[in-house]
């Protein structure tokens, strides 16, 4: 069993065997976490370029961190500083990376499908680490590892996303990735942040939170991007919270033993309460351990895809 | 691991009855050259050395060999991670837990594998080790050796030594994966 592109571009365009695949395939590497040394030699003499077009530090040291425990090299290029402010098309920038030997590039760009183009033009594997409002399939990925890990299965769970998922990436992987593995799926947040014809993905539409909440398994709660409101989007971030902020209160209507999620970085006090981030229900600091395994999964499931059948397979006995 | 050509059974070369001599005087032979079980840990690789190894285990502690301990630690490793053909392989092999939950730090570790081949393996799971501490020392049991080392490693124990050729495949079936114990030497159909 392997993964059929030598990219990862989307949830969307994973089956539920793959998932199946990357989610087991992280579970080694967490275990790795509590050696002395948490560092294998797997991915030696592979270089992985992180190429961020957004500003991003968690995603960018999560998958550092990720590429370092196997042993790559790695490389930082955020756009500020890079040839690109000089004008340097994309495709450009990819071959330029690719013909410094980089086995992988991981790409954050501010364009929906921007990876796609530089997987179709490029050797090396691409991974999508969030374009646009499109996608961000290893944030989706590593949820639904955490909500596996927690709850023992995916499927026949309720799982709720509140926010901004119009603007979400997160919620868009988690969609894919949740109606995959057979969860039900319901969004809550303002009419005006949820995409018209979500429906049709399978989803279910609540724009009231607290009846949203009910019989509930999980809640992803996304972060609202302030500058939302300048777009007029909501009217007021007091409102939202009035309205939207998780809250203790609020979350007594899902199930007791709901699981509580957060991609951060949190809006503390805005879309989610102190009281509700710090309670026992929330695994967001989980979420953040779990993102370092699904990325090495990642990672090692795409690494076999250079030179297929290069060489014959001896099978295991050597 | 299926390899991916199609292989077809040759000749049984270890029935379940051998199987169970071998593992009984494996037991032996490792308290006998470690007098005793003092510091001893067994660490299994994944996966039938696994549970080759726990044979060996519980082979010492029923046989009385252990003089009344009955805690040697075991443990698992999966060596994969440490391979050195992982950019090279269609993909990449299916990686198993590894759990050893005790410090191996001083400890005599006998590795135990089902069949020892090239060595490369060994070298990953002796490179893998040496990453949990520094122990006393490493031995090694296997079940079969069917030569053609690429690495300068030889096991310490060493259950039956079959010379094959390299069109040859040894495959070790257990009751614990497989469903019955036997080992058969497979050759290649076309």
């Amino acid at each position: 069993m392997q993964l059929r592109q030598k990219d990862l571009l989307g949830i969307e365009h994973l089956d539920r065997k793959e998932i199946e695949l990357i989610l087991e395939a992280a579970k080694p590497f967490k275990s790795l976490f509590t050696r002395s040394i948490k560092k294998v030699p797997t991915l030696r003499g592979k270089t992985v370029v992180n190429l961020f077009y957004e500003p991003s530090t968690r995603t960018r040291t999560s998958f550092e961190i990720a590429a370092k425990r196997l042993s790559a090299d790695v490389v930082n290029i955020a756009v500020s500083s890079s040839s690109v402010v000089k004008g340097e098309s994309l495709i450009d920038t990819g071959k330029t990376m690719e013909a410094m030997k980089a086995d992988f590039i991981v790409i954050r760009h501010s364009l929906a499908g921007a990876p796609a183009v530089l997987a179709r033009n490029l050797n090396s594997s691409i991974i999508n680490a969030g374009d646009g409002f499109h996608e961000h399939p290893t944030q989706g990925l590593l949820d639904l590892f955490t909500i596996r890990e927690k709850k023992r299965k995916i499927e026949g769970l309720t799982v709720l996303l509140v926010g901004d998922i119009l603007h979400s990436r997160v919620a868009k992987s988690n969609i894919w990735g949740l109606i995959k593995m057979g969860a039900r799926v319901r969004v809550s947040g303002p009419p005006t942040l949820i995409p018209s014809g979500i429906e049709n993905m399978g989803v279910e539409v609540n724009y009231n939170l607290d009846e949203a909440l009910k019989g509930v398994d999980v809640v992803n709660i996304l972060r609202i991007q302030l500058e939302r409101q300048q777009e007029n989007l909501f009217p007021s971030v007091h409102e939202y919270m009035e309205l939207y902020q998780m809250t203790r209160e609020r979350l007594a209507n899902a199930r007791p033993d709901v699981l509580v999620m957060h991609p951060g970085p949190m809006n503390r006090g805005i879309e989610i309460s102190s009281e509700v981030a710090d309670s026992p229900a929330a695994v967001i600091n989980e979420q953040v351990t779990n993102g370092i395994a699904v990325r090495m999964a990642v990672l090692y499931l795409l690494s076999g895809r250079f030179q297929p059948n290069k060489k014959t397979d001896r099978g295991i006995h050597e | 691991m299926t390899p991916m050509q199609a292989w077809r059974d040759k000749k049984v070369i270890m029935s379940k009855v051998e199987i169970g001599r071998t593992v009984k005087r494996l037991a032996h032979e490792i308290v006998e050259k470690n007098f005793g079980v003092k510091d001893l840990v067994i660490i299994g690789i994944q996966t039938r050395g696994v549970h080759l190894g726990r044979r060996i285990l519980k082979e010492i502690i029923d046989a009385g060999l252990a003089d009344g301990i009955t805690n040697i630690p075991f443990g698992t490793l999966d060596i994969n991670l440490y391979r050195d053909d992982v950019g090279t392989l269609s993909s990449p092999p299916q990686i198993r837990e590894t759990e050893i939950a005790f410090d191996i730090v001083g400890k005599k570790i006998v590795l135990v594998d089902d069949v020892i081949f090239t060595g490369r393996s060994i070298r990953a799971a002796l490179d893998e080790l040496m990453d949990f501490g520094r122990p006393r020392n490493i031995q090694l049991a296997v079940l079969v050796d069917r030569g053609h080392r690429e690495l300068p490693i030889e096991p310490n124990f060493t259950g039956k030594k079959f010379i094959t050729s390299m069109d040859e495949f040894i495959d070790v079936e257990l009751e614990e994966s497989d469903g019955q114990d036997r080992v058969v030497l497979k050759e290649k159909t076309q």
